[in-house]
């Protein structure tokens, strides 16, 4: 294996990364109507990507970094040519940071529900234009010589686009949806499944779909050096998509995770294999085609990269699945804390309080006596 | 306008208005890490609130910080693609790891950080946020360190098939000189916003006279901080100054407005006319210093505009290699008078509160709240000095700015990038500044709520729960399977949420 190889395979990992990991929390974003309906429940859908979404993202940060210093001309062309669907994804990213943040620190229940529409909106857009912009990438742009993007908006707007994107957003979302089923419980994960088992069944129709008609590009299977791996890939991941719905039925919300996890794994391994050596073909100039050769930085940065990622990533691995592990419980909507001004704003349809719910008494008892400790502790 | 100048006005707006709030969570990261830790060693609730208080400042100014930051990312790719096509083999590389060494500790520990105060060790939770704040310093480092390389490429040689230039020393990219004392320079004023940030705020409890008792200690802390801090930042300055001097004496010669060569050259703090000393209507003169800055001798030689700009015809060919006069040599002057107006005020402060006085005059303590605006000038003034003394390069005697801009955007294109980021930041720096401000007025959470929020972690509790859900931590084997986990379990409040 080549460095440059090496390296592609590593931004491929990045990538697949990021939307395994950020796919659910994207799912989990924009399912905020239908799933977490109540200010509660909403709220317990945000509590449990709370910790581990910002982690996520980098991923991608991380991802066009690596882009940026292995294969410069990949990113330079990639980020100048789908400038309009990436303005939007970050000014969608801006957002929904922002939101996470900021819609606890409000006083109106008016302020929550805003910042629930930013979180809804820009969870879902970016997971159609991620669909989008890699189903553009396969499908090829129009490039010329000079590795310039040639085209225009509607180049990314293109029926095959299309397709990715619808299936980016029905996957993200039932990887949200599965996500929820594990990570709740009882109404919240009731109303999980009700979205996992459409968004499934439809998102695997969809995917089928865009694994059989990426064999028409670049002569099938026998045009690119990967496509018979991209072909079972891609047909793995369709089953195991089919596979999550029915796990999630079953109940069985591990197993069901690791499926459409499986799933996204899948589709972006689909579609890195099948370009491959290429990283972005040409649709017009043929001398346009940026290749793992022609796109990738001097041997001497790869081999230094090579080797901090070497040592890096190891740790980041670690570190991170050491955070589900502590964040790895369940989250009901009597566990959510009230925030100040909800009261006064409770809606009709709000989730009911049960009035024997044990964390108000509770929990006046536990910090009556921590401030008595304290005060004690203090004299 | 063409797809260059709007390009630059996007690079312009979005990196002084990301660089408001860096210096604050640099900063604040350290300062919550300190008194967290400052807190399990007193065991004084006092510590905690403050703790709190802070974190509160701290996360908001984080999370636009960091969505900030993508953008900072992403557009060397949108509008400066010809850029990252020439310069790709050696900035890639500190941006990929800034990204590996540095974003993945901010995100992830700050994460179990803000929901784990119940879940997590107390010394453990205290680590994650010195992990926090040492994530901020290597952000800050790798990616001064790229931009040291925009100002004084080293390490690289060049392509002769591209005249691209290729990574060849990565040491000498991360270690140069300019690099170190940039890093260090930037660290000290990132002290310097925080420790007044810090002033500040509690400038406003002692004025509202509501617990004084623990913003006094703040003010008078946070004010030996920003003397302390000051003092290293004009050391600092100084030896950036003497290295500019050297590696980019364009810049150094534009931050005097300095046309001619001469000797023992005087600066000037204030002058009224047409900056090229041709028709100087009035300046104030301190002779020698624009020497001593430059050289360490206060009859030292300073090349002057004119010879540099006869210097780089020679090696660069016709062109002009002048930065803008007027915007270097005033933001020069705004960079330096918010740095000595702070030092002074540090030390005014520190004279008025000596030996348990405590100003009584309004007047002092609303100075003091608004002397936090003068970091925030200083900081923007000095970037804008630093980059804009550093045109028309891109990478300095390599590649022009002029050179470096996406072909395929189009004005139109780069126009609705440049008018939504713009319209998106001013509707943050409105919310942002409405949230600090409710997050101040509402003051540091009482004692109860405070000691509540570490949930079963309350270490000054000594009721039954506090011992024995220790143990449902890392090791608790519900939930990871079952549908519900525990009757007990699935009841327990959380002690954060969103």
């Amino acid at each position: 294996m080549t460095l440059n190889e090496l390296w592609f395979a590593l931004i491929a990992v990045l990538w697949i990364g990021y939307f395994a990991l950020e796919g659910f929390d994207f799912g989990v974003g924009m399912l905020l109507p239908p799933v977490g309906r109540t200010p509660r429940g909403r709220r317990v859908l945000i509590n449990t990507i709370g910790p581990v979404w910002d982690g996520n993202e980098v991923w991608l940060i991380t991802a066009a970094g690596a882009m940026f210093a292995a294969f410069p001309l990949w990113y330079a062309t990639l980020f100048s040519g789908a400038y309009l669907p990436l303005l939007v994804i970050l000014l969608c990213l801006i957002v929904r940071g922002v939101a996470f943040e900021y819609r606890g620190k409000g006083s109106t229940s008016q302020w929550r529900r805003n910042w629930d529409i930013a979180i809804t909106v820009c969870s879902l857009l970016p997971s159609i234009l991620w669909g989008i912009i890699f189903g553009s990438i396969i499908r090829g742009v129009p490039l010329d010589a000079e590795h310039e993007f040639t085209g225009s908006l509607g180049d990314y707007f293109a029926p095959f686009s299309l397709l990715t994107g619808l299936l980016t957003f029905l996957l993200f979302a039932f990887h949200g949806a599965v996500f929820l089923r594990l990570k709740t419980t009882g109404e919240v994960r009731a109303r999980a499944l009700r979205v996992a088992l459409p968004t499934g069944m439809l998102g695997a129709v969809a995917y089928l779909a865009m694994v059989i008609w990426m064999q028409t590009f670049r002569d099938g299977i026998g045009g690119m050096q990967l496509g018979a791996t991209s072909l079972v890939v891609g047909l793995v991941g369709v089953v195991a998509m089919a596979a999550g719905v029915v796990l999630a039925k079953a109940g069985r919300d591990g197993w069901a995770f690791t499926a459409t996890a499986a799933s996204v794994v899948a589709w972006a391994t689909s579609i890195f294999t099948a370009l491959y050596p290429m990283v972005m073909p040409s649709s017009s100039d043929p001398a346009g085609t940026l290749t793992l050769v022609n796109a990738a930085s001097g041997h001497y940065t790869l081999k230094v990269m090579s080797w901090v990622a070497l040592f890096l990533v190891p740790f980041v691995l670690a570190y991170q699945a050491w955070t589900y592990w502590v964040f790895r419980k369940r989250i009901s909507t009597k566990q959510i804390p009230p925030t100040p001004g909800e009261a006064q704003d409770h809606h009709p349809d709000d989730d009911p309080i049960d009035p024997t719910d044990p964390s108000g008494p509770n929990r006046s008892e536990r910090s009556t006596s921590g401030a008595g400790a304290a005060s004690s502790g203090g004299s | 306008m063409d797809t260059l100048g709007i390009a630059r006005w996007q690079f312009g707006i979005t990196t002084v208005y990301h660089y408001l709030f860096v210096p604050i969570t640099i900063g604040l990261a350290l300062f919550v890490a300190i008194m967290e830790t400052t807190w399990l060693r007193t065991r004084n609730p006092d510590h905690l609130r403050v703790t709190k208080f802070f974190s509160k400042l701290f996360l908001v100014n984080f999370a636009i910080g960091v969505v900030t930051g993508i953008v900072q990312e992403f557009q060397f790719g949108m509008n400066w693609s010809s850029y990252s096509r020439f310069v790709g083999d050696v900035f890639g590389a500190p941006l990929a790891m800034e990204a590996l060494l540095a974003f993945f500790i901010e995100s992830t520990f700050l994460g179990l950080w803000i929901f784990g105060w119940d879940k997590l060790p107390p010394k453990i939770h205290a680590a994650c946020m010195w992990m926090v704040a040492f994530g901020t310093m290597a952000s800050a480092y790798f990616i001064l360190a790229a931009n040291s390389f925009m100002q004084h490429p080293v390490g690289i040689e060049l392509n002769p098939d591209t005249g691209r230039p290729m990574l060849n020393d990565i040491g000498a990219v991360l270690f140069q000189k300019l690099q170190l004392i940039t890093f260090s320079h930037v660290m000290t004023t990132a002290w310097m916003t925080t420790a007044v940030l810090i002033v500040s705020v509690s400038a406003w409890f002692m004025l509202k006279k509501r617990e004084t008792k623990v913003f006094r200690p703040l003010v008078k802390g946070g004010l030996w901080a920003l003397l302390v801090a000051s003092l290293l930042t004009f050391v600092t300055g100084d030896l950036q100054g003497k290295v500019m001097t050297e590696v980019q004496p364009m810049k150094m010669a534009a931050a005097e407005a300095l046309y001619h060569d001469a000797d023992g050259a005087s600066f000037s703090l204030i002058s009224i006319g047409t900056l090229d000393s041709s028709e100087e209507v009035w300046a104030i003169r301190v002779p020698k210093v624009l020497s001593f800055m430059a050289t360490g001798n206060p009859n030292g030689h300073v090349e002057g505009i004119n010879n540099v700009q006869q210097r780089y015809e020679q090696l660069y060919g016709p062109g002009d290699y002048k930065p803008n006069i007027p915007v270097t040599y005033w933001m020069f002057r705004f960079m330096m008078g918010a740095g000595f107006a702070l030092l002074a005020f540090s030390i005014v402060g520190l004279w008025l509160m000596r030996r348990g006085r405590t100003p009584k005059k309004k007047v002092v303590w609303h100075l003091a709240i608004i002397a936090f605006t003068a970091a925030l000038i200083g900081n923007s003034t000095g970037w804008i000095f630093t980059e804009m003394g550093r045109q028309p390069w891109t990478v300095v005697g390599m590649f022009e700015t002029k050179d470096s801009v996406s072909p395929s955007v189009s004005p139109g294109t780069a126009l609705i990038s440049l008018i939504s980021l713009t319209l998106v930041y001013a509707v943050l720096a409105v919310i942002e500044v409405g949230l600090m401000l409710k997050t101040i007025r509402k003051g540091l959470p009482d004692e109860e709520e405070a000691l509540r929020s570490l949930g079963k972690r309350n270490p000054l509790s000594d009721s039954a729960s506090g011992g024995s859900r220790d143990g449902d931590g890392p090791d608790d084997p519900d939930s990871a399977g079952g549908a519900g986990g525990t009757k007990k379990d699935a009841d327990d409040v959380l002690a954060f949420a969103y």
